[in-house]
């Protein structure tokens, strides 16, 4: 039994922990619903006065913002569509039994450890550069001629370098939850007559029903916020501009911090719908 | 009983496997041998880049030009400073949520996975200008603070899950047989929790050397940990392919091989204990 006192010294204990965090959140928060409503160009004349909702309806209105949203979707469906069905596909068969499982495993987790600067950059110029990239050789090789990958085929690269580095995530993920299946049950399907794609689609699918939920939640969340593959390969040029990387333009290159902010605090709303599905699966597991 | 497995079969899933596997970690395979090369050779088909001269000349080129164990310090620094201090931090608080349970537990604990779902651009400017007014931009001290308070969340329920698992009974007969709360702490809930500590550091370690948000807007040259260093090729002069990969392949080298002990744990901590 706690007593009072160990409650006391419990909340004591937590206290760094839940004021840091708090402050972490607040602070910074208030600041950008404070700019988010305010002309402020710290280059070009600083505080400018309230402009109330200007700053949220402009960064809707420009140009540039639905073809950043679509941008963020396009990135956003494609990896997790490849990294789902790739994951899936590759965690079935790193189940199964084979010589050299564990080695085989390791080569397949590596990408996820990759810094996003180095992927990026790797892919960028010794893979997809059009004169001397791994890619560019081996087109010639066939006779075809290479491709301006991340220039010609803007989205369809990115979408392949970021799947590269989360691929590992998503089959990590999905074999751990495979490896809980229980085995009788596979067997005794397979006694009653069931052939492979019954078993797949009946009994292994809705088991990882959770784990894939799990995958594709986390990754939304990161994948939202990608910035530095964007900022080392195309710079946002070509297309690539994503939510985020508007809104980092805005903020640090054009610094108009007003309009900046109305637009993370667009972010910030965006993630956090997707964060209260994550939460209530996550909060779900904490009661069992 | 185990179904039985043909040999066949078992060599059919060998080789798809395998061969899978090996087109995955080809780039970083490709790298490594580019690194090995000269700056002329480098650029050469595939198989002449195979043929050509091995040596050691690219890796001697990024440390005298770029100095690159300065960045490299950098990037030790900031991410075991920032895992340290987070654990240092987090483990009274996880260890109390574990052990000593309240009606806001739960609460708490879903509050701060919240925080970690913040997304970093929408607080950009903020930090940016705080960064500016309390003379932090550009030090690895700003740095090791901005990640640990990101990652925190991620420590606390990692210990949390992992302290969880330490049975409550343990406790209660240490009790009883009149230890205090800091025997408690020294001699019975300390062994059992130095594993969970462990992958917990590993983990996040691991995330803090790759953090590539905060460390590229908040860094100029003195600060700049790897993630920035290798960014500065993103627009560079002449020949760089074997340089690039030199630095690559001493950028990820340790982080990749740290990644590999850890599996287990990446798991548990990215998603929170949901998959186990």
């Amino acid at each position: 039994m706690a007593t009072q006192h160990s409650r006391s010294a419990a909340r004591l204990m937590m206290a760094p922990a839940v004021i840091l965090l708090l402050g972490w959140m607040l602070i910074p928060l208030t600041m950008t619903l404070y700019f988010s409503f305010k002309k402020y160009l710290p280059l070009r004349g600083g505080d400018l006065g309230w402009v109330g909702f200007d700053n949220y309806v402009r960064f809707v209105s420009s140009s540039s913002f639905w073809p950043a949203v679509a941008t963020t979707l396009i990135i956003v469906g494609g990896v997790l569509f490849i990294t789902l069905i790739l994951g899936v596909l590759l965690a079935l068969l790193l189940d199964q039994p084979m010589w050299g499982q564990g080695v085989v495993r390791i080569l397949v987790i590596a990408p996820f450890f990759v810094m996003p600067t180095v992927s990026g950059l790797v892919w960028k110029n010794m893979f997809m550069d059009s004169n001397n990239g791994f890619l560019a050789h081996l087109w010639r090789a066939f006779g075809a001629e290479p491709v301006q990958w991340l220039s010609q085929a803007s989205l369809p690269s990115l979408i392949m370098i970021i799947s590269w580095q989360w691929l590992p995530f998503a089959t990590l993920i999905l074999l751990t939850a495979i490896q809980s299946l229980d085995s009788e049950q596979l067997e005794a399907s397979e006694m009653d007559g069931a052939n492979w794609l019954n078993r797949f689609g009946f009994i292994i699918l809705p088991h990882l029903a959770r784990a894939i939920t799990v995958v594709v939640l986390i990754q939304t969340i990161f994948l939202l916020s990608i910035f530095a593959e964007i900022f080392v390969t195309t710079a946002g040029a070509f297309g690539t501009k994503t939510l985020t990387y508007l809104i980092y333009q805005r903020v640090l290159e054009s610094q108009n911090v007003g309009l900046g902010s109305a637009g993370g605090v667009y972010a910030i709303i965006l993630a956090n719908i997707v964060a209260i599905f994550l939460m209530r699966i996550v909060g779900k597991n904490l009661d069992a | 009983m185990a179904r039985a497995v043909t040999n066949r079969r078992k060599t059919i899933n060998t080789i798809a496997a395998w061969t899978i596997g090996l087109l995955i970690f080809f780039p970083i395979l490709w790298i490594i041998v580019l690194s090995f090369k000269s700056e002329g050779d480098a650029i050469k088909t595939p198989l002449q880049v195979l043929g050509s001269a091995w040596t050691l000349e690219s890796y001697f080129v990024v440390q005298e030009r770029s100095d690159y164990f300065k960045h490299f310090f950098n990037s030790v620094t900031i991410a075991v400073g920032s895992t340290l201090l987070g654990i240092l931090i987090a483990v009274p608080a996880a260890w109390s949520m574990a052990f000593v349970p309240s009606k806001r537990t739960r609460d708490i604990l879903m509050w701060m996975l919240s925080t970690k779902m913040l997304p970093a651009v929408g607080v950009l400017y903020p930090i940016y200008l705080l960064f500016i007014r309390l003379g932090l931009l550009d030090t690895t001290f700003g740095l090791v603070i901005v990640l640990m308070l990101i990652n925190l969340p991620i420590i606390v329920w990692m210990l949390y899950t992992y302290f969880r698992e330490i049975p409550g009974e343990i406790l209660e007969a240490a009790r009883m047989d009149g230890a205090n709360l800091r025997a408690e702490l020294l001699y019975v809930l300390t062994p059992m929790a130095v594993p969970g500590i462990a992958s917990t550091i590993l983990l996040n370690v691991i995330l803090a050397w790759n953090e590539a948000f905060w460390t590229l807007n908040l860094t100029a040259a003195k600060a700049a940990p790897l993630t920035a260093f290798i960014a500065s090729y993103s627009s560079p002069e002449g020949l760089f392919y074997a340089k690039l990969s030199a630095a690559s392949v001493m950028a990820i080298a340790p982080i990749l091989i740290m990644g590999w002990f850890s599996q287990k744990q990446l798991v548990r901590g990215l998603t929170f204990g949901a998959v186990k």
